[in-house]
Order: C-alpha cells, then sequence, then structure tokens
C-alpha cells in the first residue's frame, strides 16, 4: 500500500486549496443569508447546500423559487447551469476511473470547480502518478473547502434573517454571478456566449414560465461551440 | 425557525433539493461512474464548456436591468454595481475582487443618491 505517499497527496491538495477558501467561504456565508432571507429554515438550508453541494446551481434555483417558476422549469434551469460538471467528470474519467466503485461514488460528489481545476493542473504537471496518490490529492482538495463551505452556510443561515434591508441584500445575488462571470470570460468565443445570453434573455423575457432562461441558455451555448469551431478553422484559437 | 419572506411551499421546495441533489450527482456520476474510459464526441464535450457562462448572463440580465428592489424601474446604482462587478471579475479573474468592488459601488452610489 502506498497509504504514505498517498497520504502526502492528500495534504498537498488541502495547502493547494487553500485560496478557495476565500471563494467559498463567502458564497457558502450568501447562500445561508440569501436562502434564510427567502424564508427557507435551517433544515432546509442545510439540507439544500450538503446534498446539492454546487453554489451556482444552488442560487440558480432559489432565485427562480423567489420568481414563483414552475417546479420542472427550476430543476431544468439550475441543472444547465450545473451541466459543466459532466464536462470535469468525463475530463477526470481517464485519470479516476479505475478507482473502486465506491470512491468514484464520493468523488463524483465532490467535483466541483475547485477540486476539478486543482486536480486537472496536479494530474498534468505529474503525469506518473499513482492511482491512490490521483485519488488522495482529489479528495485533499475538497478536504478544506466543503467544510468551510458547509459551516459558511450554517453562520449565513443563522444570522440571514437578522440582516436590515438598508444592506440591500436584493442585489447580492446579481453581483455574485456577475462576479462568477467575469472570470469565465476567458476566449472570444465564452465572450460570445455570454453576449448572446445577455441579448437572448432581454428578447425572451416575454415567455411565459421563466422558459426564457432555457431558451437563452441554450441559444448562447450553441453560439460559444460555433464560434469555437470557426475561430478553429482560422487557426486563431486561443 | 422564522420565515422572513415569503415562505414557499414546503412540497415544491423539497421536490426541488431532492430533484437537485439527484440531478447534480447524475450530472457528476455519469462520466466517471459509468462511461469509464471511453471518449466524449467532441461536439457534446465543446456545448457543455460553454453552458456556465451561456446560463448565468441570461439569469442575470432581467435582475440588473429590472431590479425588483425598485419594482422593476431600472435604476443607476444597480446598474453602475454590476458593470464595475462584471469589469473587475474579468479583469482580476478574482471572483471575490469582484463582489467587493462590486458591493462597494453599490454602497457608494445609494448612499450619494439614495
Amino acid at each position: 500500500m502506498p497509504s504514505a505517499t498517498a497520504k502526502s497527496y492528500f495534504w498537498k491538495a488541502v495547502r493547494d486549496s487553500f485560496p478557495f477558501v476565500f471563494v467559498a467561504g463567502p458564497f457558502g456565508l450568501l447562500f445561508g443569508v440569501l436562502a434564510a432571507e427567502a424564508g427557507l429554515n435551517l433544515v432546509e438550508i442545510m439540507s439544500f447546500t450538503v446534498t446539492v453541494f454546487a453554489g451556482s446551481a444552488q442560487f440558480t434555483a432559489l432565485q427562480l423559487l423567489r420568481e414563483e417558476a414552475p417546479t420542472l422549469i427550476i430543476l431544468a434551469s439550475a441543472l444547465a447551469v450545473n451541466l459543466r460538471v459532466a464536462m470535469y467528470s468525463a475530463s477526470l474519467t481517464p485519470y479516476l476511473g479505475a478507482a473502486p466503485f465506491w470512491q468514484r461514488v464520493l468523488a463524483a460528489y465532490l467535483t466541483v470547480d475547485q477540486s476539478y481545476s486543482l486536480s486537472i493542473v496536479q494530474y498534468e504537471k505529474e503525469p506518473q502518478m499513482s492511482l491512490p496518490q490521483r485519488m488522495a490529492y482529489f479528495f485533499g482538495a475538497n478536504g478544506l473547502i466543503a467544510p468551510v463551505w458547509y459551516s459558511a452556510t450554517l453562520v449565513g443561515a443563522l444570522v440571514g434573517a437578522q440582516i436590515p434591508e438598508s444592506w440591500a441584500l436584493d442585489f447580492a445575488m446579481p453581483i455574485a454571478f456577475l462576479a462568477m462571470i467575469g472570470p469565465m470570460l476567458r476566449t472570444l468565443a465564452h465572450v460570445v456566449a455570454a453576449l448572446v445570453s445577455i441579448v437572448a434573455a432581454i428578447l425572451a423575457v416575454g415567455i411565459p414560465y421563466n422558459l426564457g432562461l432555457l431558451v437563452a441558455g441554450v441559444a448562447a451555448m450553441m453560439a460559444g461551440a460555433q464560434m469555437e469551431l470557426w475561430l478553429k478553422r482560422r487557426g486563431r484559437f486561443a | 425557525m422564522t420565515n422572513s419572506g415569503t415562505p414557499f411551499d414546503p412540497v415544491t421546495l423539497w421536490i426541488v433539493i431532492v430533484g437537485m441533489a439527484v440531478g447534480s450527482f447524475a450530472l457528476r456520476f455519469v462520466f466517471i461512474g459509468l462511461v469509464g474510459s471511453r471518449r466524449m464526441p467532441d461536439w457534446m464535450l465543446r456545448h457543455l464548456r460553454y453552458t456556465a457562462v451561456a446560463m448565468l448572463p441570461a439569469l442575470v440580465t432581467p435582475l440588473v436591468i429590472w431590479p425588483s428592489a425598485t419594482d422593476g424601474q431600472p435604476d443607476l446604482p444597480r446598474m453602475s454595481a454590476a458593470a464595475v462587478t462584471l469589469a473587475v471579475g474579468f479583469w482580476t479573474k478574482n471572483v471575490l475582487a469582484g463582489i467587493i468592488a462590486g458591493a462597494g459601488t453599490l454602497y457608494l452610489l445609494l448612499w450619494l443618491f439614495g
């Protein structure tokens, strides 16, 4: 058993993940606060955050719940926001796919932006890592972040309802989303997808049942994919 | 436990929570758990790459243009805060920097014009 070296990779990942504490902490806090403000009780908020474990999808569902969108639309839209984790799952499969079943179940639950981005960089940097070492690193990438996320949500949920209206928390959600979008605009194709998304959302505002969000999302996704192809053909894809 | 806002129908809420828990897990498990080492088609990966950046702007745009706090009237402090958040997030690639800059802009302008 290479458990000693696997253990050191676990702790390396915990150290590497440290900067993400300052993302997961405030985000978890904000989710707890906004969910409490929206009228969810402590059990509901914590069940939500522990079982779903996906920040942007949770914020999306919360916003659509507040808009009283139909249940199916809420689910479809929030899961669509989270479709990227399917891409992460696909991209991790060559590295972790041979692990024991229970480890893959746990790894699937723990597949989030932070653990994915840290791990894929590490695996590419040290291709000779063994499977147990890779798994240990992947779990370590959540060893600190997951507890921070849960406890920050808990704190937010506990203080949430006491925050006065003058703090203008109505706009915390848009600011949180916009702050997430900024760093996503890595290539021209991402920028095009975002622009199509904005324009389509404005045009689709009259579509009932909040379906406009899904329509705009699909249009923007296709625009991004087409732009990527076009840029590739011109040999300028960055 | 108190409900300060509009409480949702608990049944709807629990359907959403359970549905999202199952759905999110399925999305994460489908490849690493079931597909194994088979390769995914390029066109699928190409579309999945843009899901977040395609959905989130569509979600946030109406909230920025027609904010609920002003009964849907376009509002200078909120629009400016949105623009600053996006710009700072883009240039710094730092989510937290975007949030702080955006919240700072919002509070400053609400204090000046509010």
